[in-house]
C-alpha cells in the first residue's frame, strides 16, 4: 500500500520535476521518515526557536538526511500562539495531533515550555509515538522529585515511557549545588524557597545532598515573595550563624529583595555567601542596586550545562560546525537540539523499521551516547544520566549594570 | 547575636514594613469613612503610585545614586508629582466608577471598585510589562550605626530605613492635623459623619468626597514610590497584595478611624516580623489573619473603632 504511494508519487515527481526526483528515489529505497518538532517560531521566541530547528537541521545533514535507508524530513510546527506569541495549550495540542495523524511521522521533538510538553506528551503516547525535549527541564514531567502529586504517571496514559529528555532536569541542579557549597568550604547552610514547584522541588533536593554530604541545614523555609520585605526572616538566618544562604527561586520570585537585604543587614561574605539555581541566571537580576549586592554576597549560579566555549571533543565539534553553517553563536538549547536530532537518527539506524513502537524502544535503549558534554545514556525515566554542569559567580565588570555572571567551575 | 540585639534589629524591620503598610491603610479608611466603600482598587493606586514615580525618574534621566543636592531638589519634587498624579488618578476613578452609584445599593460601587482593580492592574501590565521591575537605586544606602557614628553593633539601620520612617511619619500626622484642626478637615469629618445633615449646613458633600479621594490617592502614591526607592523593584501585580495588607490594617484599627488605621499598619508590620522570626515565613500570613480573627470576635469594630449608627 504504501510502497504503490510511493511509486505513484514518485512517477508523478518524475514527470513533472525531471531527473532530481530520481535521485531522492534512489537514496531512499525505503521510503521517507517525518520527524516533527514544535516550539515558539515567533515574536521574542524567534531567536531561540530558529536555533533550536538548526540544531535538529544540522544533525540531520550530518546524516545526509537518511537513516537506515529511509529518507528523513523535518516539518517544523510553530505551538505559540499569533495573539500572544507565546506558547498556547491548544496549539501545541493541534501540533501534537497532526504529527500522530501523519502516517509518514515516527517521532516528535519538542517542546521549548515544560507547561507545552505535558499537553502533547500524553497525545504522542496514547499514538505510541516518541517524544524528544532538547529544552524541557521541569522534574514532574519524567520523575517523583521534585514533582506535584500524580506526576508524572498524569502525563503516562499508556503506563509507558516515551518522553525523553536531553537537557539534565532541574532537580539535578540542587544535588550539584549542595556538592559544590561544600567544595567552597561552607558548613551551615539555610535554604529559602519561594514555595513554587521549580524553586521548592530544588532547594528539596539541595536540602536531602547537603545532609548527606555532611552540612548543617539549619532550615528550608518557603518564603512569601508577594510581599517583598524579607528582612525580618534574614535578620533570622543571621542569628543562626549560617555561612550560605541557598534560595531555590527563579527571577520573579524575589531573589533580588534577599540579596539586597542580606548587604542591608551586614551578611556579606565571607561571613554569608548566597548560591541560587540557573533560574537566577538572567541579567535582568543584577540590574539596579543588586550589583554591589551581588558581589557583595559573591553570589553563585549553578547552570545545567557548559558554556559552548568551554566544551571539549563532540561538543567542541558541533559548536564550531554549528557556527561555520549559521554564521551565528548557537541560541541556549540549539546544541540540546542537535542532541535530540542525533538521537533520534541513531534509534531509527538501530530500529531499523518505519513503526513508532521499535523507534521508541529504540531511543529508550540509547545508551553511551556520544553527547555534546561526554558519553550518557537514558535512565528507566526518559531522563538523561548527564550530570555536568557549570558554576557561575557574580564579578565587576564593565557592562551598563557594572558587573555579570563570570563562569567559575565545571560542576558534577 | 545577642537576643536583645535581635529583637531590637526585628523591631525596626517591623517598624519600616509597618510604615508603609499605615500609609496605605489611611487612604483605604479615609475613603471607606466619607462614602463606606471599600476601595479595592486603593492598592493598585499604590503600585501605580511606583510605576508613575519610576517614569518621572527615568524622563529626568536620573538613574544613578543622587547627590546630597540632587537628593534636596528632585526628591521632594518627584514626591509630589507623584502624588498629583495618583492623587488625580483616585479622583478620575471615583469620577468614573463610583460617584454615578453614588445612590446604588452598597454592593454595586463594590463590584465597580473590583473591575477598576482589575482596570488599572492592566492597564500597568500593558504599559510596563509582566517582568519585575527594576526600580534605580536613586537614595544612597548607607550604613547608619558603623558609616556614620562608627559604632560597632550588631544591629544595622540603613539610610533608607530612615527614609521610609522620614517620609511616611510626617505623612501620618500631617493628615492627622489636616483632619482634626483645619475647616476642611472639620468638613470632611462632617460629612463622614453624617452626609444630609453636613449638606444642610453647607458644606459641598461631593467635593468634599472628591478631597478625600484625592488625599487618599496621593498619600497610596507617595507609599509607592517609598516602596520603590526601599525596595527597588515593582511589578503590575504587586497592588492586590498590598492593598489586602493594608484593608486588613484598616479593619484591625476600626475601619473608618483614622488613628486606628494607622495603628494597625504597624501592629501588622510587627506581628508579621515576629511571625517571620518565631514561627516561620510561610505561616506568616495564616498568623496575621488569625489574630485579626480574633481580634475581631471580642473588639467588633476593631482596636480604635467606635460603633457607628448605619447610615442611611
Amino acid at each position: 500500500m504504501k510502497r504503490s504511494n510511493a511509486l505513484a508519487g514518485m512517477v508523478l515527481v518524475l514527470s513533472l520535476g525531471g531527473i532530481s526526483a530520481a535521485v531522492d528515489a534512489a537514496e531512499c529505497p525505503k521510503g521517507k521518515i517525518k520527524i516533527y518538532t514544535s516550539w515558539p517560531l515567533q515574536g521574542a521566541m524567534l531567536p531561540e526557536g530558529t536555533g533550536m530547528k538548526n540544531g535538529v537541521e544540522l544533525a540531520l545533514i550530518q546524516n545526509n538526511n537518511q537513516a537506515a535507508g529511509y529518507c528523513l524530513e523535518m516539518v517544523n510546527l510553530d505551538d505559540a500562539s499569533p495573539q500572544t506569541g507565546k506558547w498556547d495549550g491548544a496549539v501545541e495540542a493541534e501540533n501534537a495531533n497532526k504529527a500522530v495523524a501523519d502516517p509518514d511521522a515516527m517521532v516528535y521533538i519538542g517542546t521549548y515550555n515544560s507547561g507545552a510538553a505535558k499537553v502533547s506528551m500524553a497525545i504522542t503516547q496514547r499514538a505510541n509515538m516518541a517524544q524528544v525535549t532538547p529544552a524541557n527541564t521541569y522534574p514532574g514531567l519524567t520523575k517523583k522529585q521534585g514533582a506535584a502529586p500524580g506526576e508524572p504517571e498524569i502525563y503516562r496514559p499508556r503506563g509507558i515511557v516515551s518522553f525523553f529528555r536531553i537537557p539534565p532536569a532541574d532537580d539535578i541542579q540542587g544535588t550539584v549545588g549542595a556538592n559544590w557549597a561544600k567544595k567552597l568550604g561552607h558548613h551551615k547552610v539555610y535554604i529559602l524557597n519561594d514555595q513554587e514547584l521549580y524553586g521548592k522541588g530544588i532547594a528539596d533536593v539541595f536540602e536531602t545532598e547537603a545532609k548527606r554530604l555532611g552540612l548543617e541545614v539549619l532550615g528550608n523555609e518557603g518564603i512569601d515573595y508577594k510581599q517583598p520585605d524579607q528582612k525580618p526572616v534574614l535578620t533570622k538566618i543571621r542569628a543562626t550563624g549560617a555561612d550560605l544562604i541557598y534560595m531555590g527561586a527563579v527571577v520573579e520570585t524575589g531573589a533580588q529583595v534577599v540579596i539586597r537585604q542580606m548587604k542591608d543587614l551586614g551578611m556579606l561574605a565571607p561571613k554569608v555567601s548566597f548560591m541560587g539555581p540557573d533560574g537566577l541566571f538572567e541579567q535582568e537580576l543584577l540590574k539596579a542596586a543588586t550589583c554591589d549586592a551581588a558581589m557583595g554576597v559573591d553570589m553563585r549560579i549553578t547552570f545545567a550545562s557548559k558554556p559552548f566555549e568551554k566544551m571539549t571533543g563532540k561538543g567542541a565539534e558541533i559548536y564550531k560546525l554549528y557556527k561555520e553553517r549559521y554564521k551565528i553563536e548557537p541560541t541556549s538549547y540549539a546544541l540540546y537540539s542537535w542532541e535530540a536530532g542525533q538521537v533520534v537518527v541513531d534509534a531509527i539506524k538501530r530500529a531499523d523499521a518505519k513503526d513508532r513502537e521499535k523507534i521508541r524502544a529504540a531511543i529508550a535503549a540509547t545508551k553511551d551516547f556520544d553527547g555534546l558534554n561526554g558519553k550518557w545514556s537514558f535512565d528507566a525515566n526518559g531522563d538523561t544520566t548527564m550530570d555536568v554542569m557549570s558554576g557561575f559567580k557574580v564579578v565587576k565588570a564593565d557592562t551598563p549594570v557594572g558587573c555579570k555572571y563570570e563562569f567559575d567551575a565545571v560542576l558534577k | 547575636m545577642h537576643w536583645s540585639e535581635l529583637i531590637i534589629q526585628q523591631t525596626i524591620n517591623g517598624l519600616t514594613r509597618g510604615a508603609i503598610f499605615a500609609c496605605i491603610a489611611l487612604g483605604y479608611t479615609m475613603v471607606y469613612g466619607i462614602i463606606e466603600l471599600i476601595n479595592f482598587a486603593h492598592g493598585d493606586i499604590f503600585m501605580l503610585g511606583l510605576m508613575v514615580s519610576l517614569t518621572l525618574f527615568a524622563a529626568l534621566g536620573l538613574a544613578h545614586t543622587l547627590g546630597p543636592w540632587e537628593l534636596l531638589i528632585f526628591m521632594p519634587l518627584i514626591l509630589v508629582l507623584t502624588m498629583l498624579i495618583t492623587g488625580f488618578l483616585n479622583l478620575a476613578v471615583d469620577r468614573i466608577a463610583y460617584r454615578p452609584l453614588r445612590r446604588a445599593p452598597r454592593l454595586v460601587p463594590l463590584i465597580s471598585a473590583i473591575g477598576v482593580s482589575f482596570m488599572l492592574e492592566n492597564l500597568a501590565l500593558v504599559w510596563k510589562g509582566p517582568y519585575v521591575l527594576s526600580y534605580p537605586d536613586v537614595f544612597p544606602s548607607f550604613d547608619i550605626l558603623r558609616d556614620v557614628f562608627h559604632l560597632e553593633s550588631e544591629i544595622y539601620v540603613t539610610s533608607k530605613d530612615l527614609l521610609v520612617i522620614g517620609v511616611t511619619i510626617p505623612l501620618i500626622f500631617g493628615l492627622h492635623f489636616f483632619v482634626t484642626r483645619t475647616f476642611w478637615g472639620k468638613a470632611m469629618r462632617a460629612t463622614a459623619q453624617d452626609p444630609e445633615t453636613a449638606a444642610a449646613m453647607g458644606i459641598d458633600v461631593e467635593r468634599m468626597i472628591m478631597l478625600t479621594c484625592f488625599i487618599g490617592g496621593a498619600l497610596a502614591g507617595a507609599a509607592g514610590m517609598v516602596h520603590g526607592l526601599y525596595y527597588n523593584i515593582g511589578q503590575w501585580w504587586m497592588g492586590y497584595q498590598a492593598g489586602l495588607r493594608a484593608f486588613t490594617a484598616a479593619v484591625l484599627g476600626g475601619i473608618g478611624n483614622m488613628p486606628g488605621a494607622a495603628l494597625g499598619g504597624f501592629v501588622i508590620g510587627f506581628l508579621s516580623t515576629w511571625s517571620d522570626q518565631y514561627i516561620s515565613a510561610r505561616w506568616t500570613n495564616a498568623v496575621v489573619f488569625s489574630i485579626l480573627i480574633l481580634v475581631l470576635v471580642f473588639r467588633p469594630h476593631g482596636l480604635l473603632g467606635e460603633p457607628a449608627p448605619e447610615k442611611h
